[in-house]
């Protein structure tokens, strides 16, 4: 193992993970839910009568964030180097995985490590571990991201 | 009932900013991350770390709570216990999340940045989400 420092940025990383726990903390003491991104969007799937408000305006709001980013004239760049094909495999998989296993990187991640649930901590571990598991299958096959 | 409408969209686009800043709309990033045994990039954990400190209190408070700030019922009740459904579920997400770089809240932001590479993915979650709804309501009957 070697440390990537060109790309490293620790205060950055602290700060911005710093406003996903406020954000968590003010969904949950001022709406009483969990800020799981994958059950919000979820929830829209499967939509239940006088549930679907609440869902899009805060999926509205995560959408219109990088215009407020533009805004404020701070953009970071994105690397998306994947394929149409691997982007497909990789959304069905997400989108099947998260609805199966009830949570993602906010939800189980996130708001379920902060709230000490053992099964938000078992998810998290595996999901963890098959994306590592993954990324290290794809570089020693050579298949690049 | 107004203001709680446009908090439901301020959080969002708070939660939105903070993974701007953290880095974790960027798929190049998080892959470097998941990478340990090659180039690791660990930024992403202090990214965790962050995030869980500040809302480890406010789980603490709300679980004192007898109704949210807007009177709302405070949803903590933990489903149930690690079965299989869990784990493979998040060992599915995993390699999806390996493959691309992007999971669910990312992959929304970066849509709103007008990645059109989004968007497919998006679609793609999307279509996985209902597919999973639809299986379970079919085994369900």
């Amino acid at each position: 193992m070697s440390i990537d420092f060109v790309h490293f940025s620790p205060f950055s990383a602290i700060f911005g993970g710093a406003l996903i726990g406020l954000a968590a903390a003010l969904f949950i003491l001022a709406h009483g839910r969990i800020m799981g991104v994958s059950g919000i969007l979820g929830g829209l799937v499967r939509p239940l009568k006088g549930d679907w408000g609440w869902r899009t305006r805060f999926l509205a709001g995560l959408i219109a964030a990088p215009l407020l980013a533009r805004l404020a004239g701070f953009m970071p760049e994105a690397r998306i180097d994947s394929s149409l094909i691997v982007l497909v495999i990789a959304g069905l998989l997400v989108g099947f995985g998260t609805s199966l296993g009830s949570g993602c990187t906010s939800g189980h991640g996130v708001c379920g490590i902060a709230r000490l649930s053992p099964r938000s901590i078992t998810a998290t571990l595996i999901f963890m571990a098959f994306g590592i598991a993954t990324v290290w299958a794809m570089r020693v096959i050579g298949w690049g991201p | 009932m107004t203001m709680r409408r446009i908090s439901e969209f301020l959080i969002g686009l708070v939660f939105g900013v903070g993974l701007l800043l953290s880095g974790m709309t960027d798929p190049g990033k998080v892959i470097g991350f998941l990478d340990i045994g090659g180039l690791w990039d660990p930024s992403l954990a202090f990214v965790m770390g962050g995030a869980v400190v500040i809302s480890f209190f406010a789980f603490r408070i709300a679980r004192g709570w007898p109704a949210s700030l807007y009177g709302r019922v405070i949803m903590l009740t933990d489903g149930k216990a690690i079965d299989l459904r869990l784990v493979l579920g998040s060992a599915l997400f995993g390699i999806g999340w390996g493959l691309s770089g992007f999971c669910p809240g990312p992959a929304l932001v970066s849509l709103g940045a007008g990645e059109w590479k989004a968007f497919v993915f998006v679609a793609a979650m999307g279509i996985g989400m209902a597919l999973e709804a639809y299986l379970e309501r079919r085994s369900q009957t």
